[in-house]
């Protein structure tokens, strides 16, 4: 089989675009998701969860200027049509991305009495952000439908996303801290995990009625048969992870890193199913990847890059998260 | 209203907002590193307060230009797809290296640059300062190649109405691209030198004489005084390139409506594009033709010969003017304050309150040049290869109006915040003076947020 390099590019290029986002919702999700948790933590509360995200957060959004540059430099034309489709969506998020972010810098630096004001805006710009992305997602999902039926859908995964958010917010916190905050978090992530959990469901129930296409790819035989691994066990890691949070945190800090994979596995497996509901399209209905994508050579151009680069970010990328390792509060008052 | 103007408002008002932070942290990233390096072969820890102080600075700035950066990568699908659809093979790859290449080695790298001062060896810390200070170079370098290839495109072929690389060499160093980057890194450089200077004087004013102070002041006085005549130079040798490649952007610059020998360099004018003249005039004779051909009887291109295909006069005349003033000012600036801290070991307070202004001198001068050159390109957004108005999105103006009235509401307010914030660390700094806590010895790291400062 000889290997045809013009069918296999877009391809790769969907995949790694995938990753990219994946790994930006695993990692800018639990920023995000400490944001909204901010509404319901203390003062000091919330020094120690900026400072279990301070060093990590440019990189982690920097995971998101790689997916939607990589939809821009591989698929212009989807890059055009998603966006201007959702114009005022993605305004919302890219409001709540400014407020988030530099009410990251602007508490730490302001005079002491102007502090309040910029947390509350780092919790806005935060869940601004949160329900801006999900929103996003289920009118994507929906083939970039904006009718009535298509925006109350949208407001659902919204709400969803929020709430998965949270639920990787409070677990890192868990990971990071110790004390009266970690016992907090717990409760924080049994509270978000249900909800995460009704809004899933809701979501699942709903998908198949939205858009029918979605449907039939789920449910033929023997498909049905295939992907039932994907539902079942995501179900199964939810049980078993709300379990856990009545016995954390544990003597010694046992599993403190635990919840947090679970949900970034939990993530991972709906984020296949979400691939396996659009393939092959990049715009649902619309665009193939094929149809979307660049010049095979220009596209062989940033693959060369990105094949030595990428390896090269993650490594270090293990080594930032490395030398923060441990527990936040050390950041602060070692 | 019409979708294609506001979107061009838009696109200039947020990428005239990204613009401001990347300016301060190409060249911040290396006076830390100065600052580090000082600190290093000295031990003298003033150097490290001021670095203290400053990379607190990078740092706010670092991530106004992040969030106001994820804005740039949206717009150009939200607004202009066209764009991509038309010249994506260049483009793209160029963006997807800018991010791939040095995004992240900045991004990750600020992490450990910022709070790892506790955490890794001085060596890996100083280390990590290089990256970051190299990755916002690089990061310039391929926006500006970009952006250069937009000016003066190469090394590509048009297949099916789409360009098609052809050289990549040729595209990256297109004949505008040495002379944009070297006139971008020693604004920002300019930039940098002013804004730490003028910071500096702030402090000198409220009566600080600490050693941090004294020592980002020469820093910033002494690098300005140096690269002021260099960038003259660089200007003039970007300006004889423009000449050659883009030359109705050189008559629009100089507002010379008539190509021919013996052209006036116009000092004041107020230009009418509809008679066709200048009002209020104010020229030197045969000044255009000297510096730009070095001969009284050179001849200057004129919009006579560029009949509906030349950038609007008046915004390109005057950011250009705006640019060189500006610049011939920190000339006299940086120098007299060279001179006063070289012989007198001292600063005249008139001088001193002129300085503080000045910190934003390097803003001003950067966005003149800029609309001069962006504004310059027009009516094209990729010279003789795409009209900026067939780029244009198909999204409703009403849209586009709200969207950009809340940017720059949410602009101002942010600007403001920020130069507060600035304002707010000098004079904290200069309360503190040498007495604030020895970077060795400090407990919260160093820009740490939790800090309640």
């Amino acid at each position: 089989m000889s290997f045809d390099w013009p069918t296999a590019l877009p391809l790769i290029f969907a995949g790694l675009m995938g990753l990219a986002i994946l790994i930006y919702v695993i990692l800018d999700g639990f920023d995000l998701g400490i944001g909204i948790l901010f509404a319901a933590a203390e003062d000091a509360e919330q020094d120690t969860m900026i400072a279990a995200i301070g060093p990590f957060w440019d990189a982690n959004e920097t995971w998101l200027v790689l997916a939607v540059g990589l939809l821009l430099v591989a698929f212009p034309l989807a890059h055009g049509v998603i966006l201007t489709a959702l114009y005022i969506p993605v305004f919302v998020l890219l409001l709540g991305l400014i407020l988030r972010g530099v009410a990251f810098d602007f508490r730490a630096k302001v005079p002491a009495g102007r502090k309040h004001r910029w947390n509350r805006i780092f919790f806005l710009g935060s869940l601004i952000a949160s329900l801006a992305q999900g929103y996003m997602l289920g009118v994507y999902v929906l083939g970039l439908d904006v009718g009535l039926g298509g925006m109350a859908f949208g407001v659902l995964v919204a709400f969803c996303l929020a709430a998965a958010y949270a639920a990787m917010g409070a677990a890192w916190v868990i990971y990071k801290t110790e004390g009266e905050l970690q016992k907090k978090a717990v409760r924080w992530l049994r509270t978000t995990l249900v909800l995460t959990a009704l809004g899933m469901a809701a979501v699942s129930l709903a998908t198949p009625f939205a858009s029918p296409r979605i449907f039939d790819k789920w449910f033929v035989w023997p498909e049905m048969l295939y992907l039932s691994p994907l539902p079942i066990l995501s179900a199964l890691l939810f049980l078993w992870l709300w379990r856990q949070t009545f016995h954390l945190p544990k003597p010694d800090d046992r599993h403190s890193l635990t919840p947090f994979l679970t949900l970034a596995a939990i993530f991972a497996l709906g984020f296949a199913g979400l691939a396996w509901s659009f393939y092959p399209f990049v715009v649902p209905d619309r665009l193939t990847i094929w149809q979307a994508a660049s010049a095979p050579e220009s596209l062989a151009i940033i693959l060369a890059g990105t094949v030595v680069v990428l390896p090269i970010i993650i490594f270090y990328s293990f080594y930032a998260y490395r030398v923060f390792g441990g527990k936040a509060t050390d950041l602060t008052y070692d | 209203m019409d979708p294609l103007i506001l979107s061009r408002i838009q696109f200039g008002a947020n990428i005239s907002f990204h613009i401001l932070f990347p300016t301060i942290t190409i060249a911040l990233g290396w006076v830390l590193l100065f600052f580090k390096l000082r600190y290093n072969a000295t031990n003298d820890s003033a150097w490290m307060r001021a670095y203290f102080t400053w990379v607190k600075v990078f740092a706010l700035s670092f991530a106004m230009g992040v969030v106001s950066g994820v804005t740039m990568s949206f717009q150009f699908g939200t607004n202009w797809p066209g764009y991509m659809e038309k010249v994506g093979n260049i483009a793209g790859p160029l963006l997807a290296y800018e991010i791939l290449t040095a995004f992240f080695l900045e991004a990750a790298f600020l992490g450990i640059m910022l709070f790892g001062f506790r955490r890794v060896s001085n060596r890996i810390h100083t280390l990590a300062t290089v990256l970051v200070a190299g990755g916002t170079t690089v990061s310039a370098f391929w926006i500006i190649a970009l952006n250069s290839w937009m000016q003066t495109p190469a090394g590509f072929e048009m297949r099916d109405g789409v360009a098609h690389a052809v050289d990549w060499w040729a595209i990256i160093f297109n004949p505008s691209m040495p002379y944009r980057l070297t006139h971008m890194l020693l604004a920002s450089g300019l930039t940098v030198s002013f804004l730490i200077a003028g910071l500096s004087a702030l402090r000198y004013l409220t009566g600080d004489r600490s050693e941090s102070m004294w020592k980002a002041l020469r820093t910033g006085v002494f690098t300005a005084a140096i690269l002021i005549p260099i960038q003259i130079f660089a200007g003039d040798q970007h300006g004889l390139n423009t000449l050659e490649h883009q030359p109705q952007k050189i008559a629009a610059m100089e507002a010379n409506w008539n190509t021919g020998p013996n052209v006036p360099l116009v000092l004041f004018a107020l230009p009418d594009e509809a008679a066709k003249e200048n009002k209020f005039e104010i020229a030197i004779p045969d000044g255009a033709s000297l510096v730009l051909r070095h001969s009284t009887s050179g001849v200057v291109p004129g919009l006579n010969d560029y009949p509906g295909n030349h950038p609007p006069v008046f915004p390109v005349f005057w950011g250009f003017r705006v640019m060189v003033g500006t610049g011939i000012l920190m000339l006299l600036v940086s120098w007299s304050a060279a001179f006063f801290l070289k012989r007198r070991h001292s600063l005249p307070k008139p001088l001193a309150m002129l300085m503080v202004p000045m910190a934003l001198s390097g803003w001003l001068a950067t966005l003149a040049g800029w609309y001069t050159t962006e504004i310059g390109r027009q009516p094209w957004l990729v010279t003789g290869v795409l009209k900026t108005a067939d780029a244009v999105g198909p999204v409703a103006g009403s849209h586009v109006a709200l969207t950009l009235a809340t940017y720059l509401v949410l602009y101002v307010l942010l600007l403001i915040a920020y130069l507060g914030v600035l304002v707010h660390l000098a004079l904290k700094a200069a309360k503190d003076g040498d007495s604030s806590p020895l970077p060795g010895v400090m407990n919260a790291a160093m820009s740490q947020p939790a800090a309640g400062e």
